[in-house]
C-alpha cells in the first residue's frame, strides 16, 4: 500500500431521503475506509439534514440509516464538518446533530464528538487542502 | 437458497444472507453452523449477539476491521484479535458471524 496518505473530502449537499446520494455517499465512505486515508465528511446545504437526530422514516418506507453516521469514527473518520450558515437557514443549530464519538484503539485517545461547525472561509479552506474531493 | 429452521422455510440471498431480517431466530444460526459442519459454542454466540447488538445500534453489519476492534473494546482484547476470530470463524468473522446472526453482507467487505 502507498505510504502517501491522501485527504479525501466527501461533500454532502443533499437531503438524505428522496434521492440515493446521501446513503451511497455513506456507503462510498464507509467501503473507502479500509485504504487508511485521512477521510473528512462536510455537510452543506440540505445534506445538513442527513445528520439531524432522531430521524423516523417509518411513513415513507425507507431504511433510517442515521444511527449509522454515529459508527463514523469506528471507520477511522475522524472529521466531520458542518457549513453554519447552511445550519442557521434551515432553523438548526449544532445540538440538533448527531454527535460522534472517535478513538484511536492504540493510544486510547478519544475526541467525545467529531462534528464541528464550521464557517465559509474554513469551508473554502479545507476544500482547498484536500487532495480528493467526491461531491455527493 | 432457502432454509429451514423450526418448520419454518427462510428465504435467503445468493450468497446465504437471510433475505428478512425480522426473520431471524436462533435456530437459523444453529441451521446455518451446521451446513458449515460447525458446533456454535458460547464463545461462537457472544459474537454472534453482539453483532446483532451493534446492528440495532448502528443499522449496518460492520467490516472486519471494525469488529475487530469493536469486540476488543466490549469483550476483552483478547478477543478483539484475528486469529481469535477467525479461530471461531474461519469462512471469515465479519461474514461468516454476519450471515448466523442474520445481519446483510457487511459492508466494506468484498
Amino acid at each position: 500500500m502507498s505510504e502517501v496518505v491522501k485527504k479525501f473530502l466527501y461533500l454532502n449537499r443533499k437531503a438524505p431521503y428522496g434521492t440515493i446520494y446521501a446513503w451511497e455517499s455513506l456507503e462510498v465512505v464507509l467501503i473507502g475506509a479500509a485504504f487508511d486515508q485521512e477521510v473528512r465528511l462536510m455537510f452543506i446545504d440540505d445534506g445538513v439534514y442527513q445528520l439531524v437526530k432522531g430521524q423516523d422514516t417509518s411513513e415513507i418506507g425507507m431504511k433510517n440509516f442515521s444511527p449509522t453516521y454515529r459508527t463514523l469514527g469506528d471507520y477511522e473518520v475522524k472529521r466531520i464538518y458542518v457549513d453554519k450558515d447552511s445550519l442557521a437557514v434551515r432553523g438548526l443549530t449544532k445540538e440538533d446533530l448527531v454527535e460522534i464519538p472517535w478513538e484511536d484503539w492504540e493510544t486510547e485517545e478519544e475526541i467525545e464528538n467529531i462534528v464541528e461547525v464550521v464557517d465559509a472561509a474554513r469551508i473554502a479552506e479545507l476544500m482547498d487542502e484536500s487532495d480528493v474531493i467526491f461531491s455527493f | 437458497m432457502p432454509i429451514e429452521v423450526d418448520g419454518k422455510i427462510l428465504e435467503t440471498d445468493e450468497e446465504g444472507y437471510l433475505a428478512n431480517i425480522n426473520d431471524w431466530v436462533p435456530g437459523v444460526a444453529e441451521v446455518m453452523a451446521k451446513e458449515d459442519d460447525l458446533e456454535l459454542t458460547d464463545e461462537h454466540w457472544d459474537i454472534i449477539n453482539f453483532l446483532r447488538e451493534y446492528y440495532e445500534e448502528y443499522q449496518i453489519a460492520p467490516a472486519v476491521r471494525v469488529l475487530t476492534k469493536a469486540v476488543g473494546k466490549k469483550l476483552g482484547k483478547e478477543k478483539g484479535n484475528s486469529k481469535y476470530l477467525y479461530g471461531l470463524f474461519p469462512y471469515g468473522p465479519a461474514k461468516q458471524a454476519c450471515r448466523y446472526a442474520g445481519l446483510p453482507k457487511p459492508t466494506g467487505c468484498v
